[in-house]
């Protein structure tokens, strides 16, 4: 077994999906050490506070390496750190404060989205109001909004307030591309750039001694991370870092499960034959004619579309499958075998027969069957998750897919929303299928000719 | 040679039914029907017969993996009446020995599971005690340099290795009984004479009671004292080996002897005459003498009629034949 599996090494193919299988397995165990199960959950669950300062569908940072454009990466500032705060005592127990947050704009494309997020430190400061500036490079400033009132914790979409574009020479045009613009040109949207330089947002409020008043400000990107984000502000990467031991533990337990289950369970009824055997054998006959996807969708559709549970029910499905009817073959001829019967002579009891004799003759037609069964659970899981009747709450491949398709990413464009999880899908197929038809080869050199 | 009774069998019948539509009753193929024979503590017994004629179920019955139907197995004083009838409750007391080595060998053990499996089943001894007999029986059987052979895989021999190999582990439970079925039909010509020599090199030394089987008259001379042909699931005629060869009685025991071949030349244009047709069906045997629809000398109103009791024209020469009506 040791020795026919080094011959491996002579095939490429071999080599290729073993190094591949290998990546995956580590990018897995990264991906399980890194980001725990419950933690994946929740950050894939996403909510407020947990993907705030990602911008919506960006695509991924290494798209900028294919545009003689500079893309938008996104920019932060708050009082934490860049942002200056001035306070200034005016009587009658009232502080003024001024805060201003710079930040540097040297992109070629306009941002995705600009939002100030803004919190009062007491309950007091609630009752008052404030104004915000934009300044241009220029030095010139807009007022965006003047006497906003001021809430616990408060969150200023700029590039969603109609108001602003008003206010701007620019004219007609989306806030954040008419904040950016060069005021003095008139010309559409799609024409413009924008102005490079020194920009900064500035605050003014009045608050009473003691409170405070913080604020942050976030130019959104149009390209973030090695994957990019969704349209929830996710990040893709979680989920393609996930749905690799996802798609591995489906696919392995799946075929492994299955495959065993049905080699053991055929090995035992065709070694008792009788009664037992034509049971199986019925069994086998009506699980063939149960459509598998329908099942699978109707499960999902009434009962539970938990990864857990569709694993359980594809492992189920295939045990009397179509596999039984192959192995019953292989065992009724390796039942007559000689051996066999020179094992019964010197009082091998069933049990040992069935275990030690008659499943190991067959172990090597099953290795590479079971290699290769894999990557069909592995599509089997991400076309449940395509049609939407994926794991609610787990990030896999199909499920970005899914989202993607629900979104038209392909219709606007945004192909590394789809292309990244199919990619990962077929290099996995791939993988297990060059490793499988090796071991074919290996384990049945009648094979090796072809 | 001790003259204590090893294996004695009484009117031995093995039918396997036959079933219509998976159910209904229609018919028995009678493989074995009424064989008696008793065998001495190291005495060779040699059956011959061709394909079909029995001999292989009566094997298996005598070893318990076919069923008996009626009779009566004796084995060294114990009368063998299990589920199945046949030795399985003295499972170390006899040794099996295959056809086809290849087959009779797993093909994913090694050397030394093979020969350790059948201790392993029958609690011989300990881890030690199982790794000396195993060397031991291979020194015997000659698989020289015993470390050489115990990490191989039945494939890595050849096919005199291999049934050396089958020899071993039939002996390795120190058996008083060896049954081979055609050991050296499958082998080349070159390496039959070596296993036969080794199996009878075995047989004297440990006193073993061999019961050797095949189709093959011109090996038995090799072998045994006694011999029994088999036709259509009985025994036709028993003799020593040299009365069988010189002076057969049984007119199928001529034809067979007639047909061995012989590398002379002049064989290219001579007719020998053997008796036509083939072996009977054993669903319906033929009444009377099984022999007698080929027989070239049958007595018409005789032989299809009555079922010709053993005679013995000479001692210790039984024939079933009513040439030899006393």
């Amino acid at each position: 077994m040791l020795q026919r599996l080094k011959t491996l090494r002579r095939y490429p193919s071999a080599i290729i999906g073993i190094a591949v299988l290998a990546m995956l397995v580590i990018v897995s165990i990264y991906a399980v050490i890194a980001i725990p199960y419950g933690e994946a959950i929740r950050l894939w669950r996403g909510g407020p506070g947990v993907w705030d300062d990602n911008p919506r569908n960006a695509a991924p940072v290494w798209f900028d390496w294919f545009t003689s454009d500079a893309l938008p990466r996104t920019i932060i500032v708050s009082t934490a750190d860049a942002g200056v705060k001035r306070v200034e005592p005016i009587g009658g127990g009232k502080n003024r404060v001024e805060i201003t947050l710079p930040f540097t704009y040297n992109y070629d494309r306009f941002p995705n989205e600009l939002i100030l997020r803004s919190e009062a430190v007491s309950e007091s400061s609630t009752r008052t109001r404030f104004s915000v500036f934009w300044r241009t490079p220029a030095g010139e400033m807009v007022p965006l909004a003047t006497d906003r009132a001021m809430r616990a914790t408060d969150s200023y979409y700029i590039s969603q307030d109609l108001n602003v574009s008003s206010k701007l020479p620019a004219g007609a045009v989306r806030p954040e591309v008419g904040l950016f613009s060069d005021y003095a040109v008139s010309a559409p949207e799609k024409e413009r750039t924008p102005v490079k330089g020194e920009y900064a947002v500035v605050i003014q409020t009045e608050i009473p001694e003691g409170a405070d008043y913080n604020a942050r400000l976030v130019v959104y990107g149009t390209v973030h991370g090695v994957a990019g984000t969704d349209h929830r502000r996710r990040d893709l990467t979680v989920a393609l870092l996930w749905g690799a031991p996802l798609a591995l533990v489906f696919g392995l337990v799946a075929a492994v499960g299955s495959s065993l289950i049905t080699f053991v369970l055929s090995g035992i009824g065709t070694w008792y034959g009788g009664a037992l055997d034509a049971l199986f054998e019925r069994l086998t006959e009506i699980t063939m004619i149960i459509p598998f996807y329908p099942v699978l969708i109707m499960i999902g559709q009434f009962y539970n579309r938990s990864l857990w549970i569709m694993l359980g029910v594809t492992i189920a499905l295939s045990i009397f499958g179509a596999a039984m009817k192959t192995y019953r073959a292989m065992f009724l001829q390796a039942k007559e075998a000689p051996y066999i019967e020179a094992a019964r002579a010197y009082g091998a009891g069933n049990m040992r027969i069935v275990f030690r004799y008659l499943l190991p003759r067959i172990v090597p037609v099953l290795l590479p069957t079971f290699v290769t069964m894999v990557p069909s659970f592995v599509f089997l899981e991400a076309s449940i998750s395509v049609l939407g009747l994926g794991d609610p709450v787990l990030p896999t491949w199909g499920k970005i897919i899914n989202d993607a398709q629900t979104n038209d990413a392909l219709y606007k464009g945004m192909y590394y929303w789809v292309v990244e999880p199919a990619v990962l899908l077929m290099v996995t197929g791939f993988a297990f299928s060059m490793l499988g038809y090796a071991l074919d080869r290996v384990f049945n050199p009648k094979l090796r000719t072809v | 040679m001790a003259n204590d009774v090893l294996l004695s069998v009484k009117d031995l019948h093995t039918w396997y039914e036959l079933k219509k539509w998976g159910f209904l009753h229609a018919g028995y193929v009678r493989a074995v029907d009424g064989v008696s024979f008793s065998l001495h503590r190291g005495e060779a017994l040699t059956i011959v017969g061709e394909s079909g004629s029995g001999k292989t179920t009566l094997l298996k019955t005598i070893l318990g993996l076919a069923p008996k139907t009626k009779g009566e197995i004796v084995f060294a004083g114990q009368k063998l009446d299990g589920k199945r009838g046949g030795v399985e409750q003295l499972r170390s007391q006899v040794g099996f020995v295959q056809q086809d080595p290849y087959g009779a060998l797993p093909p994913f053990m090694t050397v030394r599971k093979i020969l350790e499996e059948p201790m392993l089943i029958n609690k011989f001894g300990t881890g030690a005690e199982r790794e000396q007999r195993i060397r031991e029986v291979m020194e015997e059987v000659r698989l020289l340099p015993v470390n050489d052979f115990l990490a191989k895989y039945p494939h890595m021999l050849s096919g005199g290795q291999q049934q050396r190999l089958v020899i071993a582990r039939a002996m390795i439970l120190r058996p008083s009984l060896i049954v081979a079925d055609e050991p050296v039909s499958m082998l080349d010509a070159s390496v039959r004479v070596e296993i036969l020599e080794l199996m009878r090199r075995i047989q004297t030394a440990h006193n073993l009671g061999v019961i050797y089987i095949t189709h093959d008259l011109s090996t038995v001379r090799y072998f045994s004292e006694r011999v029994f042909i088999m036709y259509a699931a009985k025994v036709v005629e028993q003799a020593g080996v040299d009365e069988i060869v010189h002076n057969s009685l049984h007119p199928y025991t001529k034809a067979l002897l007639t047909a061995i071949p012989d590398p002379d030349p002049d064989n290219a244009h001579r007719y020998r005459d053997v008796p036509s047709g083939e072996p009977p069906s054993l669903v319906n045997p033929p009444s009377g003498c099984r022999f007698h629809p080929r027989c070239p000398v049958k007595i018409e109103g005789q032989c299809e009629v009555e079922v010709p009791p053993p005679f013995e024209p000479m001692k210790g020469h039984l024939v079933e034949c009513w040439l030899y009506k006393a």
